[in-house]
């Protein structure tokens, strides 16, 4: 505590540079005006003053200042600060000493709006660094992130040597480099500090450099150089228009105003008399060049103001030169922020790609969920069922129910899993059962039939639910993200449904190549006639996996209903990407559908990425491709080959 | 001679499987040649070859005294150039009268602006009359093809490809379901056709082929095992190893 | 011709019926007749011959040609949009022109396009005419272009699909992502159609500012009967010849027809661009008559239900087609309309509003499993006309009668 207390003088008589100490109550009676009507605007100087006056006691003052415990008493306008006592006021002198007792309406309490506070919370800073207190070190901390300041330098500095937490000392030294970048006043001290970092990717320290290479347009005649750090010339024509070139000009008050066509049309307007406008009759003026006659002889005239012709501009234009200046004088500094950015740019380039791959594997497990079910009817079985995706809505709306009747989430989840794929598979096996069955040998009847139930179901919805989307909350541990750094995070949710997809796909994989159910389902599949001869039923099989798949999709209806909102038109929504899915992935193959999922969702977030405020074109685009992509692979990534394919 | 037809070191696989294995065959411009062999010796991926409707890995496909690269032409293509194909089981178009299958086979312009402003003419209907009268459904002309009996159908597919005119005839299995008088007369048209163009049927039977009494070529896995007159390869002891003995 | 009609028995009687309803519409309607019916009814009347229209299209395409395409609603849709370019543009002129001629001085060119460009895109933030828009000006270009861009686009579309033989299921679903991607991009703000507004006020029609709705509603009928009976006559023919033959034989077995020597994916490519040309067209006389359009007119639903239409009325056979699109689109804009009586039962009430569309998908299944032929089918009943015997059930036009395929052996 001894130690402690002493690193603190140290560091006080260090930050107001040595011995000159001036007593905090001589401060503010010299500043008693400014201080009665503090105002934001001009009670910095004070504040300043108060803090780097060198009395120990200019902290207990501010705080209580800021804290509004600082009065003045009314019989002889001194300071003093207040505690409250019962109904009175206990008084103590800025100097520490007590100053007895006063009744609450003989003390004028000082009330410092919220923006004077901030600034004495500001100037507070330098002594809460070295508060005994963790947290109010740390939130001495966050003060200086959030408004960093050329005066906290010092302090920061001085409080390092006395920080023995380990955590909070190294973000000190860190805070100590940002701020030296920003506001040290030794060039090759803050150069060094910008090397330190080397290719950091933290926003603090981005936040750092970036205002270093704020630049300024400025304007010269041809020829002439400016003043200070020239961060580039600007040529009109390439880097800057000859339109934003005159407006600066403009502004610089180096030329008139441009006449616009709005203003040409205004002063025409004023000036008509008796059907003819300088000379032009009214009639004419539909003719740009005849406006500009008109405009020439009212100027001759002198009764509209001077405006620039295009020649004028250009000739003003072209008798100037344009430059971006660093705000920042030294270049050294400037060119070791632009090259420590380009070493960040390239870094978070890299790590945005990674942040990208992470989406689009997400987008691509969503389209996988949502295409595995139809993969094993349509691929599988050479079945199409548009009603696929209204059984994904109907699993997301089995979820809903069941979280109406169940309120933990969790466990609402675990009981709507299997429910939704009870409910879809059931669903799933009345269809094949009613519908289905009968088309096995005519695709594009089943194609039309299963739409009719597409449209049936989805209607169903609406009259039951209503139009406006319902909510699937999911359990808390599913809520937020995983953050690998400020570039990299990808949601729990979304990692919840990579990993559904995997099981899926493990699952498939097992069920397909390790059961009776996929022993039997291949051999019906490749040849029904054989396989019903071996004692095979393929009406039992076909039932079953169209079941199978239904039940499918509607787990996978859970899954992206925790990911959106449930709405009638959820299953509509993936079921063309989900048949892109599987026709590009190649039909008949689980391993198709997957590099098919991945193929579709990668291109769709690089797409997203190449367009970022367009989602929409960027499933055109990626329509577009996979028509095209058809063409050079019709039967998909991962085909069949020869006769087994058949024609 | 030269040959109308000429195959030379053909391969072609399906997921491993050599369906094809280096194949070579050649025949004449008025030649009928019986191919024999045991089932997936690749008689029909031959055919599939030839016709174009697949496409090898490796090998050479010449046809004509030009002799045109049959390879890279879509199957449409070759049948323009002269090759027509009688497939196992009568393949007509069910939905749609004898006359009219006729007439689509018969040949003329094929592109579909010419088929769209194409009428019959006298000529075109009297060739169709002639066509079914040589195949026997001369009273049938007006029915639904789909209506006829299988012999009839195989019948009129052979009409079909008879109204084409190609100068290349790959016929597979003609014989199934015929009766022992539509057999004499399916062989009497095939020996019939051969003297003016290349005919190449693909039999089982060998009865059929013996009554043919033309050149057989044996295939056997992929490749050709054997060639010449039926007694000559039926008295070759690998024939019978693969094929007849056991 | 007289052979023509011999193929096609249908013709006099269907263009009889077409006359006698004209006439009929002709005596009832508010600006030439009676008035017994809405204008509005009019303009319902004109655009279910519109949607009869496509219908014949998509029935030559898939019940001729037995390519399902999910696209067809897309031309149509796109049709609708060249002569609405056309209609918002000079009608928007008229009004600017007007507007700007209260001005003191008269307007220059480039203020009445600003003006225009104004009105049409401040919806979408914008005043910019966009690229695409250069010939809205002018009624024979855009006019030019309903037939035009259908079809191009049907042609590269076709020509892709096509020529990676591209078939069956496969190609719906491609059709259908082509519809999809298309509306998608409409639906943007800056593809220069005015995002989800769409294009409005096509009803008004420039120049023709004094004449009543009662009026234009009938002339577009006129028109749309004129363009439907235009079109039955044309498809008539070309499914009564050799190319009639051809593209049946596609559709029941498209190898065979190879090895007979015809290109099938030229025909196939003629046909899909034939059809959408007439979509094109239908479009462009059914969208003055709706009065707006937008995106969603295309959605991928929308060629679905015409699938629905043509499957209902049956498909191989023209009039049913028409059959078809008249009879559900008329019951559908009844159910819709509310004006269909509510069934109360004794735990709520049916509502048909709600409930028709349940209906409708329904039916459909129940006529795809039961009734391939369709309400045509009907017809056969009446006239007695019986199909050749077949092996089992009928297949329909997908598989074709033919089951027995070599190739599969």
């Amino acid at each position: 505590m001894l130690r402690l207390f002493l690193a603190v003088l140290a560091a006080l008589l260090l930050a107001t540079g040595g011995l000159r100490a001036e007593p905090v109550g001589q401060i503010l009676d010299t500043n008693r005006a400014l201080i009665q009507k503090s105002s934001r605007l001009t009670i910095g100087p004070v504040i300043d003053a108060l803090a780097t006056s060198g009395d120990d006691r200019a902290e207990a003052v501010l705080q209580a200042w800021g804290d509004k415990h600082l009065g003045i008493r009314k019989s002889d306008g001194a300071f003093v600060l207040i505690t409250r006592k019962g109904g009175d006021y206990v008084l103590t002198a800025p100097d520490g000493k007590a100053a007895g007792t006063a009744k609450r309406s003989d003390i004028d309490a000082l009330r410092p709006n919220a923006g004077v506070r901030r600034l004495i919370d500001g100037a507070l800073v330098q002594f809460q660094l070295n508060a005994p207190k963790r947290a109010t070190r740390a939130a001495a901390l966050d003060i200086i992130d959030r408004h960093p300041e050329a005066g906290q330098l010092k302090p920061l500095e001085a409080s390092i040597p006395g920080e023995f937490d380990p955590g909070l000392r190294s973000r000190k030294e860190r805070m100590l480099r940002l701020l030296t970048i920003r506001f040290g006043d030794d060039g090759a001290a803050r150069i060094k500090a910008i090397e330190s970092f080397g290719a950091d990717t933290g926003l603090d320290l981005r936040g750092a450099l970036n205002p270093l290479l704020d630049t300024k347009r400025v304007v010269t005649r041809a020829g002439e150089t400016p003043p200070g750090n020239v961060a580039r010339q600007l040529i009109p024509g390439k880097g800057i228009g000859d339109a934003a070139a005159y407006d600066l000009l403009v502004k610089a008050g180096d030329a008139p105003a441009r006449l616009t066509p709005v203003a040409r049309k205004q002063a025409l307007e004023a000036n008509i008399e008796g059907g003819k406008v300088g000379g032009v009759p009214v009639p004419d003026l539909s003719d740009p060049e005849a406006r500009d006659r008109a405009y020439s002889a009212l100027e001759q005239a002198g009764k509209v103001p001077q405006a620039a012709t295009a020649a004028e501009v250009a000739a003003a234009v072209a008798a100037h030169a344009y430059w971006d200046v660093y705000a920042e004088p030294s270049k050294e500094v400037t060119d070791a922020a632009r090259a420590a950015l380009s070493k960040i740019a390239l870094k978070v380039d890299g790590m945005e790609a990674f942040d990208l791959l992470l989406e689009a594997l997400s987008l691509a497990s969503i389209y996988f969920l949502a295409a595995i079910g139809l993969a094993l009817t349509f691929g599988v079985m050479g079945v199409i069922n548009m009603a696929h995706g209204e059984f994904i809505m109907m699993g997301a709306y089995t979820g809903y129910v069941v979280q109406q009747w169940i309120p933990n989430y969790t466990v609402s989840l675990l009981v709507a899993l299997p429910l939704a794929f009870a409910v879809t598979f059931a669903a799933g096996v009345a269809m094949e059962r009613l519908v289905v069955r009968h088309l096995y040998k005519r695709p594009l009847e089943t194609l039309l039939a299963t739409f009719g139930v597409s449209i049936a179901l989805q209607q169903i919805a609406k009259n039951i639910f209503g139009t406006q989307a319902r909510p699937l909350t999911s359990p808390a541990w599913l809520d937020g993200a995983w953050v690998l750094n400020d570039v990299v995070s990808i949601s729990y949710i979304r990692i919840a449904i990579f990993v559904l997809g995997l099981v899926f796909l493990l699952l498939f994989l097992f069920v397909m190549n390790r059961t009776r159910l996929g022993l039997e389902l291949r051999a019906v599949t490749q040849n029904p006639a054989m396989a019903a001869s071996m004692g095979i039923n393929p009406d039992r099989i076909n039932m079953l996996a169209f079941g199978l798949g239904s039940g499918i999709a509607g787990i996978a209806g859970i899954a992206l209903g925790l990911f959106a909102k449930v709405t009638s038109e959820l299953g509509q929504d993936y079921i063309v990407q989900s048949f892109m899915t599987v026709v590009v992935g190649g039909v008949g193959n689980i391993f198709g559908t997957l590099a098919g999922a991945a193929l579709i969702g990668t291109l769709q977030k690089g797409i997203e990425w190449l367009n970022p405020s367009n989602t929409l074109a960027a499933q055109t685009y990626m329509i577009l491709f996979i028509i095209l992509f058809i063409q050079v692979r019709p039967r998909g990534i991962i085909a069949l080959k020869g006769r087994a394919a058949g024609d | 001679m030269s040959s109308l037809l000429e195959v030379s070191g053909v391969s072609v696989s399906f997921d491993g499987f050599r369906a094809i294995n280096n194949l070579s065959f050649s025949i004449g411009p008025a030649e009928l040649r019986a191919v024999i062999g045991p089932n997936g010796a690749g008689k029909t991926t031959f055919m599939d070859i030839v016709t174009g409707k697949t496409r090898p890995d490796a090998g050479r496909v010449l046809f004509g005294e030009k002799s045109i690269s049959l390879l890279k032409r879509s199957e449409a293509e070759i049948a323009r150039i002269g090759v027509g194909r009688k497939f196992q089981r009568p393949t007509v178009f069910e939905d749609q009268s004898v006359a009219d299958n006729l007439m689509m086979a018969l040949k003329s312009a094929r592109g579909p602006f010419r088929v769209l402003f194409w009428r019959p003419g006298p000529a075109d209907h009297e060739k169709v009359e002639a066509l079914a009268a040589e195949v026997g459904l001369a009273d049938q002309l007006a029915r639904k093809s789909g209506e006829l009996s299988h012999g009839q159908k195989q019948w009129l597919e052979i009409g079909m490809l008879l109204a084409q005119e190609p100068r290349l005839l790959l016929v597979d299995e003609p014989a199934a379901g015929m009766t022992l008088a539509e057999r004499e007369h399916t062989t009497a048209l095939l020996v019939q056709l051969a003297k003016t163009r290349a005919v190449v049927v693909v039999e089982h039977d060998m009865e059929f082929v013996r009554r043919l009494n033309c050149k057989v070529t044996v295939l056997h896995e992929g490749s050709v095992l054997a060639e010449g007159s039926l007694d000559h390869v039926t008295a070759d002891p690998q024939v019978i190893e693969v094929y007849l003995g056991r | 011709m007289s052979a023509y009609l011999r193929k096609n028995p249908s013709v006099l009687w269907f263009l009889a019926i077409l006359a006698l309803f004209v006439v009929a519409v002709t005596l009832m309607s508010p600006g030439t007749g009676s008035g017994m019916i809405s204008t509005s009814f009019v303009k319902t009347l004109g655009k279910t011959l519109c949607l009869a229209m496509v219908a014949l299209a998509m029935d030559l395409v898939w019940g001729y040609t037995g390519i399902l395409s999910l696209g067809h609603m897309a031309f149509f849709a796109i049709g609708g949009y060249m002569i609405g370019m056309w209609l918002m543009y000079a009608r928007t002129e008229e009004i600017v022109v007007k507007a700007l001629s209260q001005s003191p001085i008269p307007p220059t060119p480039d203020e009445i396009f600003h003006g225009i460009g104004t009105q049409i895109f401040g919806v979408v933030g914008s005043s910019k005419m966009p690229l695409i828009w250069t010939f809205a000006g002018s009624l024979p270009a855009q006019l030019a272009l309903v037939v035009i861009v259908p079809a191009v686009l049907a042609f590269v579309f076709g020509w892709l699909a096509f020529r990676s033989r591209v078939a069956g299921v496969y190609l719906s679903i491609l059709t259908q992502a082509m519809t999809l991607a298309l509306s998608l991009w409409l639906f943007q703000n800056d593809s220069g159609l005015r995002g989800n507004n769409g294009l409005s006020g096509l009803q008004n029609i420039p120049g023709l500012g004094g004449v009543s709705q009662d009026w234009l509603s009938i002339w577009f009928f006129w028109a749309s009967a004129a363009a439907l009976a235009l079109a039955y006559i044309l498809l008539a023919w070309v499914v009564s010849g050799k190319f009639g033959s051809v593209i049946r034989a596609i559709r029941d077995d498209e190898q065979r027809v190879r090895f007979l020597g015809y290109p099938v994916e030229g025909f196939k490519l003629f046909v899909f661009a034939l059809t959408a040309v007439i979509c094109g067209i239908a479009g462009a006389l059914y969208y003055p008559q709706a009065g707006i359009i937008n995106p969603a007119e295309l959605a991928p639903i929308a060629s679905i239900y015409l699938a629905v239409w043509v499957a209902i009325g049956g498909r191989g056979r023209l009039y049913g087609a028409v059959m078809g699109a008249v009879f559900v689109s008329l019951l559908s804009s009844w159910f819709t309309g509310g004006r269909a009586p509510d069934v109360p039962l004794g735990f709520g009430t049916i509502h048909w509003v709600d409930w028709w569309q349940v209906l409708l998908g329904l039916a459909f299944v129940l006529v795809t499993l039961f009734a391939p032929q369709g309400l045509g089918g009907l017809v056969d009943l009446v006239t007695g006309l019986r199909h050749p015997g077949r092996h089992g059930a009928p297949l329909g036009p997908d598989q074709g009668s033919l089951q027995e395929k070599e190739a599969q052996e």
